[in-house]
Order: C-alpha cells, then structure tokens, then sequence
C-alpha cells in the first residue's frame, strides 16, 4: 500500500514521515503542492509537520489553494485515509476537510515538549486497534496547536475528538495541557480524515524515546490491508 | 575613477589612518569611496580577524580525520565514518542581538546555517550558548526572552532540530549580551563542496533574497564597541526569513545532488562583498560584477549600498554558463529568484560596474591578504569573576545559572528530522547518524568562572570533552567562539591571549583538532553613554570563549546518561575530590568514563562542573526520579575540573577499578530512597529539589 506525503514549500517534516510509513510496512511517496494531477494511485494521504509558506497570514491558510487541494479533498472523499499531522492537521482545518481552528498557543510561546495522549476513539484510519483510554506518549513542536470548535459543526456529531493531552494517569488536566486546546484536544477525527498536532513519526524508535508513535502508522496501514 | 581623496571618509568605512597609508602603497593610488568600503568590509576584525589571527596560529588544526581544516571554508568539516563526514561551526551574532535582540538572534541562526549548507552538508543540529546580564534586570529578562524567541522561531521553521546549548547570567553582559549559534550538517564525502569562484567565464548567480539596504556596515558595526550610539544603529540589523532559507537549503541542496553548480558561497557579514571576495580567492580568480543586475528591494541603491547590504537568506553560485537554465528551473520550482549578477574573470581583480562603467577595481589579493594583522600590547588586569553562587543547597538549585533551562528549550523543537536520542538536560546531546546504530555528541560550553582567561579557554575545552566523554562519546572535532573585549585595551589583548593560549593546551593535551570558529571582539558597553553625553564607564563582557564540541559513539545502545538508574548501585567519583587543572589527569578520567561505558559497567555519568558535587548529585536524582545517600565528607560546592559523578552496580565495581588504574576513585554512596541524603550538607526529597531545580529560571519570567 502506498501513501502520497504532500510537500508544500515550507514543509519540514516529510522526510520523517515518509520513514515511520515504511517502518510501518508501507511504501511513500513525496508530492508536491503544485502538481495537480490526480491522487488516485494512492491509497492513502499523509500531510506532513512543518511550516508552509512560512505560517504567513495563518498556519495553512495558503496552503490551502495550492493546485494539489482539490485533488486531496477528491482523494478523502473515496473514502481514503487522510491524515494531518501538525501543520497537516493546521491545512486540514483551514481547507474545511475538518471543522474548527488551531489558534496560537495560551502562552503565547512555541513548545516543544513530550505529552501523554488519551485514544478516545479506536476505529480507522490511526487508531484502530489502539483500545479507548491507551496512553500514547508523543513530541508536540507547535505554535499554533490551540483547538477552538466551530459552534457550527460541533465535535460529537459526526467529528469526534480522537486524541486528548492527559498526565501521566491519564487524567485530562490543564497542567497537562500544551497549548490551551479546548478540551485538552490534540486530534480529531471525521470518519476517513485525522488531524493531530503531536508527531507520531518521532516515536518510531526506543532509542527515540517512544514507539507509541509506530502504533498510530501500523494502524493506518493495517485499515487499509483491511479495506 | 573618482580622483577627490576621501581621507574624511575614513572613518567612516572603520579604516584607520595608518591603514589608509597601507591601501595607497597597495593601490599605489587614491580608492574612490566605493573601494574604501570594499576595504573596511574585508579589513574588519569580522572579516580578517586582523586582531586574533596570529594569534589563532597557536591552536591545533590538523588531525587524519580533519577534510577541511578552519578556515579554509565556510565551516569545518570531518570524517565520522562510514563515507559521512560532519560540517559544523560556531558564530556570534552579539552586536544585533544587543540592539535587536529577536532579529539578531534569528539572524544569527540563519546565517550559521547557510554556513553549513554552503559545504554542501544537510543542516541536522543547532546549538546556542547564550550571555545576558541578572535576570533580576527588565532588560536582561527582555533580552532573553526576545533571543530565545527569535533562535526558536528561526531554527524551528527550518526542520533543524535545536539540541543543545547553555545560557549563564553576569552582569558584565548587561549591556552587551552574547548569541553564539552554533549548526551541524551531515554530507557523504564525495557531496563536499567548495566556494571557489573558478573557472574563467562561468557565471556568478545571486540566489533567493532582494538586496536592500539592511545591515549595510554590518561587519564594522560588530567590530566596534556598543555605545550609546549603537543602540540607535537598528538599521545596521539584518531582518531574517526563515521560510526564504528553508526554500534556500531544498534548492541549494537539489543543485549540488544533481551537480550543476560549481561553487558555492553564502553571502554573511559584508554581504556581496565578501561572499565574491572570497570565492575569487580561493580560486586565485577574479571577479566581474554588475550591480544594476541585482534585483533590489528599495530604490535609488548606490553600487556601494548594493556591495554592503546584509540582506539575508543571500547565495552565490559560480556556474557554467551552459548549465544556467537547468540551475534557473531547479530554482524556480522553489520559487526563487536568480540574477546573474557577474562572471569569473582570470585576472586577480574585483571589479565592480554599473551599467558597464567601473566603479571600483581592487586586487583580490590587497583586499585579503593585504589586511593587516596587528599584535596589540597586552597587559594582565583584573578580571570581575562571577557573584559567588548560593551556598543553601535550594537555593544553589534555584538559581538561574544552575537550574533546568526548560523555560528556554521547550521554545525549540528538538525533535524534527526523528532522530534525536538525547537532548536538553543531558551533558551532550546525541543525534543518530544514518543507520542507527552510531550517534554523533554535541554540546557547547564556556567558562567564565576562572579568574584567568588561560583556565577559561582550557576549560571550556575541557568541560565540553568532558560533556561529550560522559555520553561514551569520543572527542572527535571542535569549533570555538572566542568572545572578547576590544583588543586594543591592552588587558583586553591579554585577555584574549591568555584564552587562546589555555584552549590550545587543552585542545591539544586531549588531541582534539580545532575545525572552525569565529572571533567577536569590542563586547564592551558604555554605562549611562547615551548619545551625546560623555561615557562614564566601559564595561567589557568577561572573557567569553566558547567551545562547540562533538564526539563520535559507536553503539548507541551503549550510552551514557545523566539519570540514577537502580536503586543499591553505587555513586562513585572518578577523578580527584579536588585540585587545580592538570591537562593530562583530565584526559584519562575522561577515557576511563568512556571506556567504562563502552564496557556497560556504569548506569549513569554526570560531569560535575557549576555548583560541585552537590549540584551534580541531585540532577542525577532529579532526571532519575531516585534519591541518594552519600557518606564522605567532602567539599560538595568545590568546583575543581576533571570529576565525573557514576554510578554501577556493586558488583562491577572491581573492572572499573582495574579500569581507572591510577586514578583518584572515591566511594561516595549508594542510590536508593526518595531523598538526597549528605552528611553536615542536605538532606531533601527528590520532589523539592526537582521544583526547586525546574522553576529557578521561571520565578524571574
């Protein structure tokens, strides 16, 4: 199975990325934001962490026109996995493929720093297999990671909040919360597209200091043997 | 050429009078202006190191493993094996950052980077060793904060990992705080490139940015002392694009993997100017510009603002002219500009047109090796020395020069590019080479405890060999950052003497070659000398050298780690319960750590330095999550060189004895409980010296 890793210009993490897929088993492939050509060899699309077009205006807020959206949002509705991570997940907001909006951080400052993550729900396409109320313990490196809802699509209709910053315990708590993200949110998911700020492709490797990180990507090539 | 003689001018262009006399005997005529300024930006201490660079003779070059020895590139480079070769070097960006701090510090960054790159290497670590003043001053607070802002900002956009580095308090940095980035990139042997500007005929192309008219004197703004006027020179601050640099290293590097150029340069300090300068040098070339061909940000740019700006994010390609448009179109998928701005010429001149009239024509060589160097008398003086640290051992862990810098590294991202293996709150950072299986060490470390700049340059070498040693780490190259006073104070000459001559015993007794560095002098502030009123004193910084190191580890899997492991293991210290700096003691306790860690016979290593065993102790505590008892009684706030704090299990202890023949070995105790326990010293829990230790810096923020 293979996966497109779309490269905007400013995107800093696609190397990374493409490296935890194929730990994971499956195959990736760069592609860049100006091709518009369509997507359909792929089964899957990853949009990577990083900074495209250098967080002017908004985090993704130019991103989004790049000739390659149409092609994703095409993509995402077959019914393919598409995953943002970080600035992905900042794209993924901006183009409307997920509701709401990644403010800048409560204070005010860029962190980066380990957290412990909450699965609150184990279905395709990163969490299947992963049971309800695992600990996931990941980097976080944003600026820009402060979910706010969208009172207009709110999460529990048909996005759920997939992912949460908890303690150690598993407890939600503010002081375990990065950024101010409502809900301790760090990712959603509505049906076939995830967002998540944290990066699953830096816990790939004990020596890394996690491979919770590899469970999300055997996840995601695992719905797709399935499917 | 402009016959009127410009002798008004002079100083203007930072060139003194007997240097003037030297440029007519070199010219054997009058420089117009334009060549004046070619002249103070290639003769400033930034550029020609005319103050430091006989004295830069005394350090240790050369070593098999050195490919490009300092100071024939940008950056030095080494080989770590395996094909791989490691870029790296250490700059200051003191003088921007004083007066702007965010941009000064970004910039800083991004043009360590482009140093980097420029070798053909891709960027994999940043490190930074920071100086202010007491953060109990606003502008101290203000200064690190806007700094630290400014470095995360700019490396984190980039995708480079920031790793490491220190940061330390001293009122001498009031006024004049230090920022020294330090980058490391990885390359294969065979992708190694060189800026030589060679080839007559090829094409000079000026990659990503439009010049303005920021930084222009940047080179001899940071050769001069900050007065009151320097804090009004906002102009002469570059202001940075970290995105502009990021589409930079993708195409640059694109270029050089499909081999379609055949030099590189970046343009730094003196802008076009030096960029060309130096590549024609180093081909024994010349060079031909056109100013009207570069494209510009602000109108009405004169041939000299153009030759002078500092505009960042700014390339110099030498290429075939056959090859240019395959190099335009790599460029322009990145969405950058290219002007052909000039072309390889084989007499040895640097000459400037506009709208192909001459404006100037300079040899290369006057510009280069015409510069002068000068030996300024040098005379002991005393030196301040830091304010003594808190002796109550809370307080000691509390206070901003000992405490966790979590406040400053959880603003940089230090785990982009997956494969970071240890980082902030560890002796040296290790970042995995291709593979897996081997690591690079990193760290940077200055001292400025000794009341003699000698024992700060050697321990600045020593500390940093001894950081590296404590993760298994072999000492494999270095990179420095000497930060000084004006030289022609003759205390300030002998201060920098005195440094380069203790980093050069060091460097040599523990055979570690010196790949690269930079040197920042006039780090001095006048107190109350605002603009117009008299000076009431000079304060220079303390002798600032700075040592950036790496080290080379063969089996990651055999590291070695601040934290206490196993409860029953035993702490011992291995190196002397005190005494002075003895070169060659220091290199064996440091091979004896290693070696025992290579063996797996210790659990944890810990180099005590700031703040003696006491401070050492309770990080291995703290990062263990485990307390300690400890049974001699020694001078625990001793901070005496060469002592590493490990731990092992008992029964292991026999293979370190036989390993340490010869060395001092003290039993000190035994892990195990929640509380560091010292006879007539402490005795806490592991939870107060933990949030004692972690918030020390935030109580002042």
């Amino acid at each position: 199975m293979k996966f497109g890793i779309v490269v905007f210009p400013g995107t800093n993490c696609e190397r990374d990325t493409a490296a935890a897929v194929e730990i994971a088993g499956g195959q990736a492939e760069l592609v860049w934001h100006a091709d518009d050509s369509p997507l359909q060899r792929f089964d899957g699309l990853i949009l990577p962490g990083g900074f495209a077009h250098g967080d002017a205006l908004r985090a993704g807020a130019i991103a989004r026109f790049s000739a390659v959206m149409p092609r994703v949002m095409e993509l995402a509705q077959t019914g393919r996995p598409v995953v943002g991570i970080c600035n992905g997940f900042q794209v993924l907001v901006e183009c409307g493929l997920l509701p709401g909006a990644l403010l800048r951080n409560d204070s005010l400052q860029f962190r980066a720093e380990w957290v412990h993550c909450r699965v609150e729900v184990s279905a395709p396409p990163l969490t299947e297999g992963i049971p309800v109320g695992t600990l996931l313990y990941m980097p976080v490196a944003h600026g820009m990671g402060n979910y706010c809802e969208d009172e207009r699509s709110p999460l529990g209709g048909e996005t759920l909040v997939a992912l949460r910053y908890c303690d150690a315990n598993g407890d939600a708590a503010a002081a375990a919360n990065p950024n101010g993200s409502a809900g301790n949110i760090a990712g959603i998911v509505r049906g076939n597209v995830f967002g998540l700020m944290p990066h699953p492709e830096r816990a790939v490797s004990p020596l890394l200091g996690s491979v919770d990180g590899l469970a999300l990507f055997k996840s995601l090539t695992r719905s797709l043997v399935a499917a | 050429m402009i016959a009127e003689p410009p002798r008004d001018l002079i100083g203007q262009y930072g060139i003194t009078l007997a240097e003037f006399d030297r440029i007519l005997s070199l010219l054997r005529r009058e420089p117009n202006e334009l060549e004046l300024a070619l002249f103070g930006a290639m003769w400033s201490e930034h550029c020609c190191y005319k103050s430091s660079r006989r004295l830069l003779g005394a350090l240790p070059k050369e070593a098999p493993q050195v490919l490009v020895r300092a100071g024939e590139e940008n950056a030095g480079v080494v080989d770590v094996g395996e094909g791989w070769a490691i870029a790296m070097k250490i700059e200051s960006h003191n003088h921007p950052s004083a007066v702007e701090p965010y941009q000064g510090a970004a910039t800083g960054v991004g043009g360590i980077v482009r140093d980097v790159f420029t070798m053909g290497a891709r960027p994999i670590a940043l490190l930074n060793s920071l100086r202010f003043g007491f953060p109990d001053e606003p502008r101290s607070r203000y200064l690190l904060a806007r700094v630290v802002a400014g470095i995360g900002d700019y490396g984190n956009c980039l995708g480079i990992p920031t790793v490491g580095g220190e940061v330390f308090f001293h009122d001498s940095y009031s006024g004049n705080p230090l920022v020294n980035a330090m980058c490391v990139g990885l390359l294969r042997h065979e992708d190694l490139v060189r800026s030589a500007a060679s080839g007559e005929g090829n094409v000079l192309l000026l990659l990503g940015n439009a010049t303005g008219r920021d930084g222009i004197h940047g080179a001899t703004f940071a050769s001069a002392n900050l007065d009151g006027d320097g804090l009004d020179r906002r102009p002469n601050v570059q202001v940075g694009s970290p995105f502009l640099e990021k589409l930079l290293i993708e195409a640059c590097l694109e270029l050089l993997e499909k081999d379609l150029l055949v030099g590189l340069q970046d343009l730094g300090a003196a802008g076009l100017t030096s960029s060309s300068v130096e590549a024609a040098s180093r081909a024994g070339s010349g060079v031909e510009l056109e100013v009207t061909a570069v494209s510009r940000s602000e109108t009405h740019m004169t041939p000299l603002e153009i030759m002078l700006s500092e505009s960042q994010e700014r390339m110099l390609a030498v290429v075939e002219p056959d090859r240019v448009p395959e190099v335009r179109a790599v460029l322009e998928r990145w969405g950058l500009r290219s002007d052909a701005i000039g072309r390889v010429i084989a007499e040895p001149l640097v000459r400037v047109c506009e709208e192909g009239q001459v404006r100037a024509e300079v040899p290369v060589a006057a510009l280069t090796d015409g510069a002068p160097a000068y030996d300024w008398p040098a005379m002991p003086g005393p030196l301040a020395g830091p304010a003594s640290l808190p002796t109550d051992p809370l307080e000691l862990l509390a206070h901003p020069n000992i405490c966790s810098k979590r406040w400053v590294y959880r603003q940089y991202d230090q785990t982009v590019q997956a494969s970071t293996v240890a980082t902030a709150d560890a002796d040296a950072a290790l970042v995995l080479l291709p593979g897996g299986r081997r690591a690079i060490a990193l760290c940077t470390d200055g001292n400025a405890r000794g009341d003699d700049p000698y024992l700060a340059g050697a321990l600045a070498v020593c500390e940093a060999a001894r950081n590296v040693s404590c993760t298994g780490a072999r000492p494999w190259a270095l990179t420095n950052c000497l930060n000084f006073g004006s030289p022609e104070r003759p205390q300030g000459s002998w201060e920098l003497r005195r440094a380069i001559h203790g980093l050069a015993a060091a460097a040599q007794a523990l055979d570690i070659p010196v790949i690269s560095g930079n040197v920042s002098l006039y780090n001095e502030a006048s107190e109350g000398g605002a603009r117009g009123a008299a000076a009431v004193a000079v304060t220079a910084v303390l002798p600032t050298p700075v040592v950036g190191m790496l080290g080379l580890l063969d089996d990651v899997e055999r590291r070695g780690s601040i934290a206490f492991k196993a409860a029953a293991d035993l702490v011992v210290l291995l190196g002397p319960a005190t005494g002075p700096l003895d070169l060659g003691l220091e290199a064996r306790v440091q091979k004896a750590c290693r070696d025992a860690i290579g063996r797996g016979l210790l659990n944890s290593a810990h180099d005590c330095s700031d703040g003696g065993l006491l401070v050492t102790l309770a990080e291995s505590c703290i990062l263990g999550s485990v307390g300690a008892t400890l049974e001699p009684e020694l001078d625990y706030l001793d901070e005496s060189p060469s002592r590493i704090v490990v731990s092992l299990s008992p029964e292991r202890l026999p293979e370190l004895r036989a390993m340490a023949t010869g060395l001092p070995l003290t039993i000190l105790g035994r892990v195990g409980g929640d509380r560091l326990r010292i006879p007539r010293v402490c005795d806490l829990s592991v939870e107060e010296m933990r949030d004692a230790w972690q918030h020390g810096l935030e109580r002042f923020l």
